[in-house]
């Protein structure tokens, strides 16, 4: 357990989470390299499945990265999105898997410590939680090595 | 349409505990409208109890299958190629696909994972609410298009009871009175003198009450 580096998956938003990271990126501002970024036109585009399957291949944790509320390229795909890993939240609590191991974060494209502070408060986070309970051991392994 | 809700997921896993091999089977029509069982609730289902298995130390192998209608033996029927590799089928569609699968299959056992509810209408995104009753003799046309039967819920024929209050039924205020919904629909219509036409007693033998019904349309059959 000493050992376990958690593998996240971070959908985030093109116009300010991906810009953020990108920020954080500019400015050398360091976090976790757990956190692994998937970019998307809009934290909306992300459904149940997408976080669902992420962990299903073996993540540990997942969030969402949109807009701030109100600020939303496409007006409200960022609080589509927070319904729905409320939604997935919910069924991983009944699958056993804990909803804890998915979050939604709104931030702007200017942002970038504050997306470097996220991605290192959720590795802390999946890494006290410790490993996702629906993975073998194999692709456990797998999935690090990705 | 038809709605339905997912059983809880604890329920589903015990229901398939027993097996190895499941086919997941989905439906297009009521249940994909009413986010109960149509492919993206199959996708995440799937998901979900491969996980609930992967937990217990157990591979579970699930195929998945969305039906364009799960209600009709012509797309029930292409569960056949499919159907010898599965242990058990576990059905997203309402209680009449399952029992159409379980009846075209006679030797696997079938399982339903929704709790088909109503014949309802949708309110707004993600909300649903009951409409008809399929009673067997329509009165819509006697009461303003607002179904006393599925909407009172004291099925008064000659309402309002005593319990309606500021347009909410008795049972709760988060229900609206029909009969309140019926008289104010008169009223927009310029019909309210039909109002005081007492309906006569309803020969509910169309209904339920006449045992399981069946239509027979013989210029097709
Ligand atoms: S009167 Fe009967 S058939 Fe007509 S909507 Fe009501 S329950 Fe349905
Ligand atoms: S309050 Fe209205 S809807 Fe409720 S039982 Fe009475 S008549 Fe029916």
């Amino acid at each position: 357990m000493d050992k376990f580096e958690p593998v996240i998956v971070a959908f985030c938003c093109h116009y300010c989470a991906y810009t953020a990271a990108d920020m954080a990126g500019s400015k050398r501002i360091p976090y976790p390299p757990n956190v692994k970024i998937v970019r998307v036109p809009c934290s909306g585009k992300v459904d149940a499945i997408h976080i669902m399957k992420a962990l299903e291949k073996g993540a540990d944790g997942v969030y969402v990265a949109g807009c701030l509320e109100g600020d939303c390229h496409f007006k409200k795909g960022n609080l589509n999105a927070a319904h729905r890993v409320e939604y997935v939240k919910k069924l991983l609590d009944e699958t056993g898997i804990g909803g804890d191991r998915v979050e939604m974060v709104m931030m702007s494209a200017g942002m970038g410590e504050v997306f470097a502070q996220t991605a290192t408060t959720i590795t802390e986070k999946i890494r006290k939680l410790g490993p996702n309970p629906a993975k073998f051991p194999s692709n456990r392994k797998a999935a690090s090595n990705e | 349409m038809i709605t339905a809700e997912r059983k809880p997921l604890e329920e589903i896993i015990e229901c398939i505990r027993p097996y190895d091999r499941i086919l997941l089977v989905g439906c297009n029509e009521c249940v994909t409208v009413c986010a109960a069982g149509g492919r993206k609730e199959v996708g995440l289902l799937a998901s979900a109890l491969r996980m609930a298995f992967m937990k217990e130390g157990r591979t579970l192998e699930i195929t998945e299958l969305t039906l364009e209608r799960q209600c009709d033996p012509e797309y029930v029927e292409e569960l056949v190629t499919m159907i010898d590799a599965a242990d058990a089928v576990l059905s997203m569609a309402c209680g009449c696909g399952v029992q159409e699968v379980a009846r075209r299959y006679k030797n696997k056992p079938v399982y339903p994972a929704v709790n088909t509810k109503f014949m309802g209408a949708s309110v707004s995104q993600g909300v649903w609410a009951e409409r008809c009753q399929g009673c067997g003799d329509c009165i819509l046309g006697l009461t303003g298009g607002i179904c006393p039967v599925a909407r009172c819920s004291k099925r008064l024929l000659n309402g309002p009871c005593g319990g309606s209050t500021s347009g909410k039924c008795e049972i709760s205020d988060d229900v609206e009175c029909a009969w309140q919904l019926i008289w104010d629909r008169m009223k927009e219509l310029g019909i309210q003198d039909r109002y005081e036409e007492v309906m006569v007693a309803k020969d509910w033998r169309t209904s339920r009450d006449g045992g399981p019904r069946k239509i027979v349309r013989e210029d097709l059959a």
